[in-house]
């Protein structure tokens, strides 16, 4: 029985296809014995998994607070409106004639003109000033000439021409740009954008060495296993394997539940939100995650952590020398 | 099978702890290497399981100089030896099956195969129907022989033991020289590391007597 290994017993394809067939089911042994192996030490394994899940919520809840965010100001685009406030003295005729040149101008898709009686009426009803309005006796407002510029593009150049235009314009005694808010607005959603990019970056960071440092002490709790299996002959991928699969399952459950946490927050919030939205006449809903970011956040996870598992096992192993 | 030619280990804080050894093991051969502690059967040993780099010489096995071979060779070199320890080298929270398994599992064996050679293993150190149990379940003698079974499943050409009889009794040190002996049989080659004057007297072997790291006696033992 113990005869020493002979060469050629069997056909080399059927030994092949028995080689593939052992590592296959080596493959899917690790799969389940890490995972078991994890399940085995409940509460070393689910501290590390709330706090990966954590991380990840955090990484995953700044990216939809901003996507929601943008959401929001995205809605805002195109209404690059220029205001022209006219000077006091000119005439409501003086302002319709304004009014008629502006709009055969070719660059003007639309002007209104807002009168002083007009403003009036309406500062009247909808600011709720009008029993302080009813003590002036005079209307302080001027004529305001409303422009749509029909270039729907949101190019500052544009906007900043116009206005320099308008004010050399004697008649006028004030421009303002509507755009420029938005446009300050989402210069500041980029900055946020890519503060949170930077983050989420080093969230992941995170992730690895948690859940690199969980491998390597779990690799110095199997030290016995690593040595004798290096001593009987296995090869540095074999060892590795487990590890590598235990990597993969922290990362994979702490991804599910950190979309879980961030879900249910959303949950929580969706309420509030549609309150605030009412307030402000919007129709604005939140939006949750969907499919293709759950894919992303998983797999962002389970990388990172891997990578760690990976980073620990390739330093560590290299250090455990059978003695 | 196993050859040795001017051996040298040198470390850097104990200095020379073998110097110049050379010795032939043929295929089926079985032989002692004694000597007081320290004088380098241990450290003769890891340098044939590829654990440690001889500082001079060259070791073959099996006709490959071992003695130089890439990270990568190892494992698949040392599935042709069995190791066998004095601290038996169990794993605790395996069972028996599991312990004696682990080198085919290792090596990519047919899982199919592998249930029949555990037992065949076992069978051969008289431990069939133990697979169930745990190491820490077991005598000294009965640990041992399941790190016997768990060095020969392999089929390997040659085993390596160190001080394998270190934590038994008389009797049962008899038992498994016996059972190495019939190893012999079948082509194996047995280098066993001992200071078990005894054992080896009653028997006849050949012996390697190791002095400060210098192999004294490479005779047989048949006088």
């Amino acid at each position: 029985m113990i005869k020493p290994a002979r060469k050629g017993r069997a056909p080399f394809w059927r030994r092949m296809q028995d080689r593939g067939h052992a590592y296959l089911l080596n493959h899917a042994h690790s799969l389940f014995s890490s995972l078991g192996r994890l399940s085995r030490s409940p509460f070393n394994t689910s501290m590390t998994i709330l706090v990966l899940s954590t991380i990840v919520a955090m990484a995953g809840g700044f990216y939809i607070a901003v996507a929601n965010l943008q959401l929001l100001t995205g809605n805002l685009k195109g209404t690059n409106q220029i205001s022209l406030f006219l000077q006091e003295s000119v005439s409501e005729n003086a302002a319709l004639k304004l009014a008629e040149q502006l709009r055969r101008r070719e660059d003007m898709q639309d002007v209104k003109l807002i009168t002083k009686k007009q403003a009036f009426e309406e500062f009247k009803q909808h600011s709720g000033f009008a029993d302080a309005l009813k003590i002036l006796d005079f209307n302080p407002l001027p004529h305001v000439l409303q422009l749509t510029p029909k270039s729907q593009t949101d190019s500052a150049e544009q906007a900043n021409a116009l206005t320099a235009e308008f004010r050399q314009w004697p008649q006028v005694y004030f421009v303002q740009v509507d755009m420029q808010w938005i446009a300050r607005l989402q210069a500041i959603m980029q900055l946020v954008d890519s503060g949170v990019k930077m983050a989420a970056g080093l969230l992941a960071l995170a992730v690895t060495f948690i859940a690199g440092n969980t491998i390597r002490l779990e690799l110095q709790n199997r030290q016995d296993e690593v040595y004798i299996s290096k001593l009987v002959g296995a090869t540095q991928a074999f060892i590795q394997r487990p590890f590598l699969y235990a990597g993969f399952w922290l990362g994979f459950i702490s991804g599910l539940f950190g979309w879980f946490i961030i879900t249910v927050e959303l949950y929580l919030l969706q309420g509030p939100v549609e309150r605030l939205a009412s307030l402000y006449e919007g129709g604005f809903g939140l939006r949750f995650m969907n499919f293709r970011e759950f894919l992303g956040l998983l797999l962002a996870s389970t990388t990172a952590s891997l990578v760690g598992a990976w980073l620990v096992l390739n330093y560590q192993l290299r250090q455990l020398k059978p003695q | 099978m196993l050859k040795l030619e001017g051996v040298s280990k040198r470390y850097p804080e104990a200095g020379e702890v073998l110097s110049d050894v050379g010795f032939h093991l043929a295929r089926g051969e079985m032989a002692f290497l004694t000597g007081r502690s320290g004088a380098g059967k241990s450290t003769l040993l890891k340098l044939i399981a590829m654990m440690e780099w001889c500082s001079r010489g060259k070791i073959f096995f099996d006709g490959q100089n071992i003695s130089r071979v890439g990270e990568w060779r190892i494992p698949f070199l040392r599935r042709k030896l069995g190791l066998i320890f004095q601290d038996y080298k169990l794993l605790n929270d395996r069972t028996v099956f599991d312990n004696v398994a682990l080198p085919l599992i290792v090596s990519g064996v047919n899982h199919q195969e592998v249930p029949r050679r555990v037992r065949a293993a076992l069978d051969k150190v008289g431990l069939l129907g133990k697979e169930k149990k745990y190491p820490l379940a077991l005598s000294g003698g009965e640990q041992q022989r399941v790190g016997i079974a768990r060095a020969i499943v392999n089929k390997p050409s040659l085993i390596l033991a160190d001080e394998p009889t270190g934590n038994l009794d008389p009797d049962l040190s008899a038992e498994i020289m016996a059972m190495f002996a019939e190893f012999t049989q079948v082509g194996v080659s047995l280098l066993i590391a001992t200071h078990d004057i005894e054992l080896i007297n009653s028997l006849h072997y050949r012996v390697l007597v190791l002095h400060r790291g210098r192999l004294l006696e490479a005779g047989d033992g048949d006088d």
